[in-house]
């Protein structure tokens, strides 16, 4: 596309202002997380670098127990929702059977249902199961996504129908075949929906709180909010540099995975 | 003893209209059979029911003998290709090829040896790292014929195999494929709706419309005596011509199309029903220029003129009909121009206008016209 020398003058200051705009909170956090006390109540520019606010963090709280809380919980979620979402989007695809798209309407449905609506039920199994402040409280309720299955049920569709005929011919089993043919063919896929799945749990913020009463399995998130309301109004270093280490994750992953991210999303859009 | 057997088998989707309608037929081992018609007859069906990929809704199928209605399609040893090749798009050549030997617990050995007999068949040795999405359509062809031949299976399905290839590479590869059928001995029931692909390729052929046989039969015979106008009008190219035909009230001569009068030779017309609709037909080669001749001679107007190099194509108007008539060499004829045509009623073609089933074949251009050498 070519532009002319003053619009794309109006497309640059428009484009950097709203970048700005959006990356500016997080700018302002780093910023400030290496800022001492001073300099950031007086409202001035830096004066100093320090690294005292991270060490602050790390003392006051078990934060290394809470990253690798949140660790654990995300990855467990990450693979339970891609374990399942591609087995539902597997029988949707290639099972044939009774009231197969009826099924999947439902499941389509209950999308519509909030998260909020359904913690408390939540909440009463996982008691009920003695599951609170385990592991398996925290990440079992989210292994069940319907967005996963859908999103991978659009492109499994895009997988010719021959190639399971053909592997039929070769006395192929619909697991084996699922296995060898449908993963690998829809890394794309998966890749982005274990992101998407990754991200969303580290920033999990309601369910943590209700599930864990204490800092074994604490997440984050939590530790951050907890960081935050022990600190007295003036140390707002500390805080920020808590904040970075929490965003240290989601940064990572996003730089990695962005050109699948956006492949993957777009991908079952066509079509 | 035949190797595969269809008795009454018919198909229908959701309990619908048929969409195909009582078939029996009989192949027999080492044949090529081709199974031709237009599209939305029902033969990739027909193909899928023998593979066991689509359930068959009545009727038997036997294989060697044995009622194969129910076996899952691993068991009914076969392979088969598809209009898309089916290859996997994340294995090498190789993988694909050896992929439905995986599952048949044969040795690596073994496997090797067969892969390196296909890839030298076939020609694709330095193609078997590459993946499917680095090679051409015909070399994608040629892999997906390497399953078949690394199989072993004695019956191989075809299921319009090149009808992603260009004009050249198609006869190139109908060649091929010919010739792998012959020297593996395998039994070959190949699907096209390119009449050209079935003439040229099969032993036999089955011609199939709306679901229904309408003849089996080896291509001379579907080419000199189609049962029926539809076979004649779907087999041969360019297409046989027809018109509608009535006798003159004195019974001397044949009308055709109100325009052609056909003198009435008692030795051809003999059978010919006088009080039924008629419809006649004559192959496009049948209609013979008529210079330095005298007998049979009519003048048509041409309406379009193709010309090939080694043969001439002449389109004449006739009543509502378009004629078309293959000239050997090169011919020059204006637009318009009235052109002298000799029409043998020896050659005609006739059928009933109302069944369209046919009354007699042409007497001429069969025995004489076959040359043995
Ligand atoms: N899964 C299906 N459900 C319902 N009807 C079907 C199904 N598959 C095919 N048909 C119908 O069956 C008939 C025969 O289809 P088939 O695919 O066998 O035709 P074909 O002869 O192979 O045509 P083509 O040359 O276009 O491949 C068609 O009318 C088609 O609409
Ligand atoms: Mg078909």
């Amino acid at each position: 596309m070519m532009l002319s020398m003053r619009k794309k003058i109006v497309f640059y200051v428009l484009l950097i202002i709203s970048a700005l705009l959006l990356a500016g909170p997080a700018i302002m956090a780093i910023v400030m997380s290496f800022m001492t006390n001073q300099d950031i109540l007086t409202g001035r520019l830096p004066t100093a670098f320090t690294i005292d606010n991270y060490i602050a963090a790390f003392d006051r709280l078990p934060l290394l127990q809470f990253l690798f809380n949140s660790l654990i919980v995300s990855i467990v979620i990450m693979l339970g929702q891609l374990i399942l979402s591609s087995l539902a989007a597997y029988a949707f695809v290639f099972l044939e059977f009774k009231g197969r798209d009826f099924l999947f309407y439902l499941f389509i449905a209950t999308m519509m249902v909030p998260f909020e609506a359904s913690v408390i039920p939540n909440f009463h199994i996982i008691r009920d199961l003695n599951w609170i402040d385990t592991y398996a409280g925290l990440t079992v309720p989210f292994f069940a996504t319907t967005f996963g299955t859908f999103l991978l049920r659009q492109n499994f569709k895009q997988i010719p129908k021959e190639l399971r005929e053909a592997s039929l011919i070769a006395g192929m089993g619909d697991f084996k075949f699922f296995l060898t043919v449908v993963l690998p063919v829809s890394r794309t896929s998966l890749v982005t929906l274990g992101i998407y799945g990754f991200l969303t749990s580290w920033n999990m913020y309601l369910w943590p709180l209700l599930a864990s009463t204490n800092d074994t399995v604490r997440t984050i998130q939590i530790g951050l909010k907890q960081l935050q309301t022990q600190e007295q109004l003036n140390q707002w270093g500390v805080i920020m540099a808590g904040a970075v280490i929490v965003i240290i994750p989601t940064l990572i992953l996003l730089f990695l995975g962005q050109k699948k991210l956006q492949k993957g999303l777009t991908e079952g859009a066509v079509k | 003893m035949s190797q595969i057997e269809l008795i009454n088998i018919s198909k229908s989707y959701d309990k619908q209209k048929d969409v195909l309608n009582s078939i029996n037929l009989s192949i027999e081992e080492g044949e090529f059979f081709v199974l031709v018609g237009p599209s939305g007859s029902g033969k990739s069906t027909l193909l899928r029911m023998i593979a066991g990929l689509e359930e068959i809704s009545g009727g038997f199928l036997k294989i060697n003998g044995q009622t194969m209605n129910h076996l899952p399609p691993k068991d009914r040893n076969l392979s088969m290709v598809f209009q898309n090749y089916a290859l996997y798009p994340h294995l090498t050549v190789q993988e694909n090829i050896l992929f439905g030997l995986k599952g048949r617990k044969i040795d690596k050995k073994e496997q090797q040896r067969r892969l390196n007999e296909a890839a030298e068949m076939l020609g694709i040795q330095e193609l078997l790292k590459r993946k499917p999405r680095e090679l051409s359509g015909g070399q994608r062809q040629r892999v997906a014929l390497g399953r078949t031949v690394v199989s072993h299976a004695p019956l191989c399905l075809m299921d319009e195999p090149l009808s992603n290839l260009d004009a050249k590479l198609r006869a190139h590869m109908r060649v091929e494929i010919r010739r792998l059928q012959k020297r593996l001995g395998l039994t070959m029931i190949y699907v096209t709706h390119d009449q050209v692909e079935a003439m040229t390729m099969g032993d036999r052929i089955m011609v199939l419309n709306d679901g229904q046989i309408q003849q089996v039969g080896e291509p001379i015979t579907l080419y000199n005596e189609p049962v029926n106008l539809f076979v004649a009008s779907f087999i041969g190219s360019p297409k046989i011509n027809v018109g509608n035909a009535v006798f003159s009230e004195n019974g001397k001569y044949l009308i055709v199309e109100n325009q052609l009068h056909i003198p009435v030779d008692p030795s051809v017309f003999c059978h010919i029903p006088r009080d039924r609709n008629l419809k006649v037909g004559i192959r496009s080669e049948h209609l013979m220029p008529g210079i330095s001749k005298k007998e049979n001679l009519h003048y048509l107007e041409a309406v379009n003129i193709e010309q090939l190099g080694n043969e001439t194509s002449i389109a004449f108007e006739l009543g509502s009909e378009l004629w078309t008539a293959k000239w050997p060499g090169q011919w020059k004829i204006d637009l318009g121009q009235k052109v002298s045509v000799q029409i043998m009623p020896e050659f005609l073609l006739f059928f009933d206008a109302d069944s369209g089933n046919l009354i007699k074949s042409a007497e001429l251009g069969k025995s004489q016209g076959a040359v043995s050498v």
